[in-house]
């Protein structure tokens, strides 16, 4: 766990600092509004595939998302939602990153394989109670590196694919990469589901390091 | 979260309008009146019985035995074509993508006259930035930005997998498009008219949005 005493390495930055704080909190009322408002789009057609030809693979065709986790009221409002917090999303996230890259925060909080791989793998096996002691660790455990690494790669798909079903034709490229349109639509959807299985996790791991959420509240200068 | 309707505050209508505003100039942007959606191979059609038919009458509405397409505006030669003059006009094929707002995609052929074919006809005044469609579907309409509307893939089609359109899909006479959601694309048409304003649409009335661009 990040040590309580602000980081000399860092140049004195508390664990959490105010930008980081401040673009974590920001997200969870826009990622909310995004999710809602993308399974009321989703409520439209709640199907993988093209007419004629759903995906054999997907085991909720014709599921509708349940009431309470919509968002918009209909097509059209949760459109409008949609498509006007995803730029808030964006800039939030550009600003998170660019931050993350220019402060060097990266460096202890993003997931590098030479240092981090036998880490995460045993954090793994200490939660799975397969190992009695968790693992030494600095700042962030490897298995920590590896899911704040890996949301961002979903968080940067999710956009991406978003983007690729918003514009098919005029982003072409962008929809090709994602084996086209039907194809960027499952992908946007499943993505969705792993970043809930993130925050389901996220959670809960904060709720038994409750330390963690006072940081993230006020930057962890005094534990 | 979920809101029974539209979100009635003032402060979010006037929030979602400012961003609708701003959306629509970035989609104008992204427009490109040149790029082609691909064609489409046989083995890519949707099986037609699986393409949804949508129209808003109480029935499917069935064409007028006197029925012509009525072109005007702000053109110099208004004029009435029957669906033999749209015949013999140039005729463009294509076997494209359909995306619906729903979020459904379908393969379908279409086969009609273009667009910017019937505005040359009529001599299309330059002060038309807009074009609206007006159908004989229990009034269901839409208006289109001069751009998208003369793109290539743009055209009046009377004819879907290679046979004349039928009542489902509406005939005689369709406006079918690769640079527009399907709400924007009126079937059952009536007339078409060139104008120097839009004037909204039946979806677009309700809250949907105009530009609607893929």
């Amino acid at each position: 766990m990040p040590d309580a005493s602000t980081d000399p390495r860092f140049g004195g930055r508390p664990a959490q600092p105010l930008l980081i704080r401040l673009s974590h909190w920001i997200n969870v009322p826009l990622l909310l509004l995004m999710a809602g408002s993308g399974l009321q789009i989703l409520w439209a057609y709640p199907a993988l595939g093209p007419r004629g030809a759903p995906y054999w693979w997907y085991p909720f065709q014709g599921v509708v998302p349940p009431r309470w986790a919509t968002f918009g009221g209909w097509l059209a409002g949760a459109r409008h939602w949609h498509f006007a917090i995803a730029w808030f999303l964006i800039l939030n996230g550009l600003i998170y990153l660019l931050y993350l890259l220019a402060s060097g925060e990266w460096r202890r909080r993003m997931f590098v394989w030479s240092r981090d791989a036998g880490g995460a793998v045993m954090m793994l096996a200490y939660y799975l109670r397969m190992r009695r002691q968790a693992p030494a660790s600095d700042f962030y455990n490897g298995l920590q590196r590896l899911a704040y690494s890996g949301v961002l790669v979903l968080a940067v798909a999710e956009v991406l694919s978003g983007l690729a079903i918003y514009k098919p034709l005029q982003l072409w490229w962008l929809a090709a990469i994602f084996g086209g349109y039907d194809c960027a639509r499952a992908v946007h959807l499943s993505v969705l589901a792993l970043i809930v299985c993130f925050a389901i996790v996220h959670l809960l791991l904060v709720a038994l390091h409750p330390r963690t959420l006072v940081q993230m509240i006020t930057g962890g200068g005094r534990g | 979260m979920a809101l029974a309707g539209c979100d009635r505050s003032s402060a979010a209508k006037l929030f979602l309008g400012a961003m609708g505003a701003w959306n629509q100039r970035v989609e104008q942007a992204l427009f490109s009146p040149g790029w082609l959606a691909p064609e489409l191979p046989p083995s890519a059609l949707t099986p037609e019985e699986a393409f949804p038919s949508y129209f808003i009458a109480d029935d499917m509405p069935f064409p007028p035995d006197n029925w012509a397409l009525k072109v005007g505006g702000l053109v110099a030669r208004p004029a009435v074509f029957s669906l033999d003059d749209l015949k013999r006009m140039p005729r463009t094929d294509m076997r494209v993508r359909h995306h619906c707002v729903e979020g459904w995609s379908a393969v379908a052929g279409w086969h009609g006259v273009r667009l910017s074919e019937i505005a040359r006809a009529v001599g299309i005044d330059r002060r038309a930035r807009f074009v609206e469609f007006r159908s004989f579907d229990a009034g269901y309409w839409s208006s289109w930005d001069i751009e998208s509307a003369m793109h290539p893939q743009t055209i009046l089609a009377y004819g879907m997998n290679g046979h004349p359109l039928y009542p489902d899909h509406g005939a005689p006479l369709r406006l079918y498009s690769t640079v527009k959601l399907g709400y924007k694309m009126v079937k059952y048409l009536v007339e078409v008219n060139f104008l120097p304003e839009p004037t909204g649409g039946y979806w677009e009335d309700q809250g949907y949005e105009w530009f609607a661009g893929v």
